[in-house]
């Protein structure tokens, strides 16, 4: 079986330009959404209180939601997941009441009205952990892409790197922009996707200029977009099935995974998409565009040669 | 070219051999059992407690299924559930208070593999189920405290020496006195340096008695003469250090009191602690208890009765009316009065410090107003006589020490000489402090996942694995063909790699690093992907399969290098930023990283060398269709 079958180098580059417009319009149009209606930040960044609670029959959201009033505290968001026995109630930090003492009043107070519920997991955050770890999250992405970044600049030079950080940073931001479109929950475990994204997507664009790369060596006669346009067709293959691999893994983390693991898998499956879609026509129209060619990249063996 | 010298499959077969020995412990399950601990963290446990033990399940006629005794604890393994809890209670009843009698799950596998080091891999409380905490120590309350404790004892000095100053006060985190004159200000200067050099040693880790406790800063205005005084950052350091380390004494002991096995109770960062209980369902209770104060008495030691006879005679049940018999720290009895003179509230402050006239390790205690009145009182008419501190907590009562009255100690600062050395002094006022948390601490994280949910996310964790790895392995062979079942062994035993190091490395396995497990799988194909194009490439090309076969392996290399470098610098990244799961999730990526290079390039290498390496001429090798481009 072999799924991709090409006589000739398929003409990647000529569409650079397409993609550079469509590129930039999503880009956009994601920071956009970041500015406009920003992320949904779950409690690990925001501070806050998170409780799953399962009933042994189908939960009363209503009368959970009257209880939490009357202990005042309106501000409770209610709702089902999963099933309709299991609940989830969401809290802001509360001024004058610790954190430890509300999770247990909620605690009490339901359990009055039903003894039999059970309280499956409590997350709370104080705000300023919870600043913290916002603080932290965004110094990891900071820290990886310079990572990444020189890294790339020393095995191959910094026309790669600026473009391969450009394409990872491009994957992000789009992955953050679809975060804050569907105002899906962003918390602690979105943001290790968000950083394993960031380290798996800079494979692509590795394997594709490790290619163009070595390309250089041999077609020494082509065009600069030649040399990129079969390194991107011989490599086609590989792509195929790598990301089938792990796509496939990440789809059934999104079925067996649970609640816990189910946005992880959304932001890993858009990264995994994007990842390839960027390293190909984001990170090799930049490379070419900032004036990658034979006599900046093929210097061992030019040196060798001599 | 294709053949690997027989040192590397030796390596192959002894890395696949030691994996396989340190995953066994995962397949043995777990037994009910009772682990026993010293109250004390850090004491050590003797033969006899551990007789004891065995005599009195015996005397119940519980059987055991196995005991381990090591210097900190003795586990006692049973069959049934039921044993547990009766052996829980029967050893509890005989062993008494000293000891922590706690309920646990232990691995099954045999004694030998323990003692290679080889456990099961270590579960993190959103797999097992528990509680976590992070509490954070009051600083403003710490820096109060010391402050107006401070400001009162320069009043007292100031008065004393007669010097003369007006308007005196706290301002933030400094004291500021107001003075008439320079020479004022400047004998005060003295006085309260005289005062610090003693004060701010600390465990002997302090600054020498030369350094400056204090920073001092002068203003000159109108007449008026301002001086400054505020703890050097040195001195601020050492305060928050050592309350931090009361409060990890104190939590110690109220964290043993809920009887949880293998809590873990740490510092984190300068200024907070984590408490980790697994197992806990009764997070209330846990609360109740981590935030509970416990309560320091000094009473007088009874002397007129103190004779060895009356001991004996006490220890043996005949209490003298109104006294009361407790121990030492070196097991001595004392005889000591009902009558409470002080309670630990009245309490501000204790400290470790050197005495300046004879050198000696002292510690020192500071009294409120109320205390200090009452203490003045009580060590007027009491001198020659010895005063006992108690702590007492749940029902066990400890003389943390009995100093003689030397003479009338007025002004609340009393000074109890006797100690050994410097290490003595921080033990015994870590103790005195142990009852109450020396500063107020707040949970300002909590994270708690029942035991029915914990098991649910290892299902999760582990279906998502198996359905991702099954789904790989139809699509990798029906496309690889042979080669393909070659990438399919070197995943599996890449899968053998990564939990063998989990388990022997005993990093905590989070759900998230069983996600991390299951992309692991996704990627690590990857490499195998990488070399087996590269291979294809090579037949396309023309390439006689065999110098196929090692140009696909040398080529594919650099690739496979950089790509997980890549990804390396994103795990590292995580585990440096991230915490708790998160950290979870980034050992797993970083471990993953280095046994899947492992499998796909050596030990995929190795079986393909094995099969095509000893044949001189291959015709065609199985890695599936091979579509040729013509004319290239």
């Amino acid at each position: 079986m072999e799924i991709f079958r090409v006589k000739t180098d398929i003409p990647f580059m000529k569409f650079r330009k397409i993609s550079a417009i469509i590129s930039t319009s999503i880009f956009i149009a994601s920071i956009l959404f970041l500015v406009t209606r920003g992320l949904n930040l779950g409690v690990d960044f925001t501070g806050g209180t998170l409780m799953e609670v399962s009933y042994p029959q189908a939960a009363n959201l209503e009368e959970i939601r009257s209880t939490l009033k009357k202990i005042d505290l309106p501000e409770a968001q209610v709702q089902n997941f999963g099933t309709s026995s299991d609940v989830l109630i969401r809290l802001p930090v509360v001024e004058n009441l610790s954190l430890a003492d509300l999770s247990e009043k909620i605690a009490l107070t339901l359990k009055e009205s039903d003894p039999a519920l059970k309280i499956e997991r409590v997350e709370s955050v104080g705000s300023q952990v919870g600043d913290e770890l916002y603080e932290d999250g965004a110094l990891a992405i900071l820290f990886v892409g310079i990572g990444i970044m020189l890294y790339l600049w020393l095995r191959f030079e910094w026309r790669f790197a600026v473009a391969a950080i450009v394409a990872n940073m491009h994957d992000v931001v789009i992955i953050l922009g679809f975060f804050a479109f569907f105002q899906w929950e962003f918390n602690l475990t979105v943001l290790a996707a968000v950083l394993a994204v960031l380290g798996y997507s800079v494979n692509e664009s590795v394997v594709v200029f490790d290619r163009v790369r070595e390309n250089f060596r041999i077609m020494r006669k082509s065009s600069v977009i030649e040399v990129v346009n079969n390194a991107i067709t011989r490599t086609m293959s590989r792509t195929i099935m790598t990301h089938l691999s792990t796509q496939t893994v990440v789809v059934c983390m999104l079925i067996f995974g649970g609640e816990i693991l189910h946005n992880f898998s959304i932001a890993l499956t858009i990264g995994i998409l994007f990842g390839i879609y960027s390293s190909i026509m984001v990170g090799c129209p930049l490379a070419i565009w900032l004036g990658t060619n034979q006599s900046n990249l093929a210097v061992v063996d030019v040196k060798a040669e001599k | 070219m294709n053949q690997y010298s027989s040192w590397k499959y030796i390596l192959i077969l002894l890395t696949i051999g030691l994996s396989l020995l340190y995953v066994t412990p995962n397949f043995y399950g777990e037994s009910f059992a009772v682990q026993v601990m010293p109250v004390k963290a850090g004491e050590t446990i003797d033969r006899s407690t551990l007789k004891l033990v065995e005599s009195s399940l015996d005397k119940a006629k519980i059987q055991n299924i196995g005991i381990a005794f090591e210097d900190t604890d003795i586990k006692i393994k049973f069959k049934e559930a039921n044993d547990q809890l009766n052996a829980k209670q029967v050893i509890e009843k005989s062993l008494g208070n000293k000891f922590v009698v706690a309920l646990n799950l232990i691995s099954n596998s045999p004694d030998w593999l323990s003692n290679l080091g080889a456990l099961p891999m270590y579960l993190g409380l959103d797999l097992r189920g528990g509680v976590h905490f992070l509490m954070q120590l009051d600083l403003s309350k710490l820096s109060e405290k010391k402050n107006d404790g401070f400001l009162v004892n320069v009043r007292k000095e100031l008065q004393k020496e007669n010097v003369k100053y007006y308007d005196s006060k706290v301002i933030n985190n400094y004291v500021q006195l107001k003075f008439k004159s320079e020479d004022a200000l400047n004998q005060a200067k003295n006085i309260i340096r005289a005062q610090g050099s003693g004060r701010s040693i600390f465990g002997g880790k302090g600054p020498a008695k030369e350094t400056e406790a204090f920073n001092f800063s002068q203003i000159k205005s109108n007449n008026e003469f301002i001086l400054k005084i505020k703890n050097n950052q040195y001195t601020d350091e050492e305060n928050v250090n050592f309350a931090l380390k009361q409060n990890l004494e104190t939590l110690h002991n109220r964290v043993n009191e809920l009887g949880v096995a293998e809590p873990i109770i740490q510092q984190q960062g300068k200024d907070r602690i984590v408490v980790q209980l697994p197992g806990v369902q009764d997070t209330a209770k846990a609360k109740e208890i981590i935030g509970r104060t416990a309560i320091l008495e000094m009473r007088m030691v009874d002397e007129e009765r103190s004779d060895p006879a009356t001991i004996e005679k006490a220890e043996n049940g005949q209490l003298p009316p109104g006294t009361e018999l407790y121990y030492d720290r070196s097991e001595n009895p004392l005889l000591v009065k009902k009558e409470v003179i002080l309670t630990g509230e009245r309490l501000e402050d204790a400290s470790p410090g050197v005495d300046q006239m004879t050198g000696q390790s002292v510690v020192y205690l500071d009294l409120d107003s109320v205390g200090t009145n009452i203490f003045k009182e009580v060590t007027r008419k009491n001198i020659g006589k010895r005063i006992a501190l108690l702590l007492i907590e749940k029902n066990y009562t400890e003389v943390i020490t009995a100093p003689k009255i030397k003479s009338e100690i007025g002004g609340g600062n009393v000074m109890i000489t006797g100690m050994e050395n410097a290490q003595e002094s921080t033990d015994i006022s870590l103790l005195l402090r142990a009852g109450s948390l020396s500063v107020p601490m707040e949970i300002v994280e909590e994270r708690t996942v029942g035991p029915s949910m914990g098991k649910e996310n290892i299902a999760r964790g582990v279906n998502s694995t198996m359905w991702g790895f099954a789904a790989i392995v139809v699509l990798i062979v029906a496309y690889y063909m042979f080669f393909g079942v070659v990438s399919v062994i070197g995943l599996s035993v890449n899968l053998l790699f990564l939990t063998a190091l989990l388990s022997a490395l005993q990093a905590t396995l989070t759900l998230p690093g069983l996600a991390a497990i299951a992309i692991t799988i996704g990627m690590a194909i990857d490499a195998n992907v990488l070399i087996n194009e590269r291979i294809r490439d090579e037949i396309r090309n023309g390439m006689p399969p065999q110098r196929s076969i090692s140009q696909g392996y040398d080529k594919a290399w650099g690739t496979i290098l950089d790509s997980n470098i890549t990804t390396m610098i994103a795990g590292l990244a995580l585990f440096m930023f991230g915490s708790g799961p998160i950290k979870g999730f980034a050992v797993v990526l970083v471990l993953g990283i280095l046994t899947s290079v492992y499998s796909a390039i050596f030990v995929s290498r190795g079986i393909v060398n094995y099969i095509y390496g000893n044949k001189r001429t291959i015709k065609k090798i199985s890695i599936g269709e091979i579509f040729k481009v013509e004319n290239n």
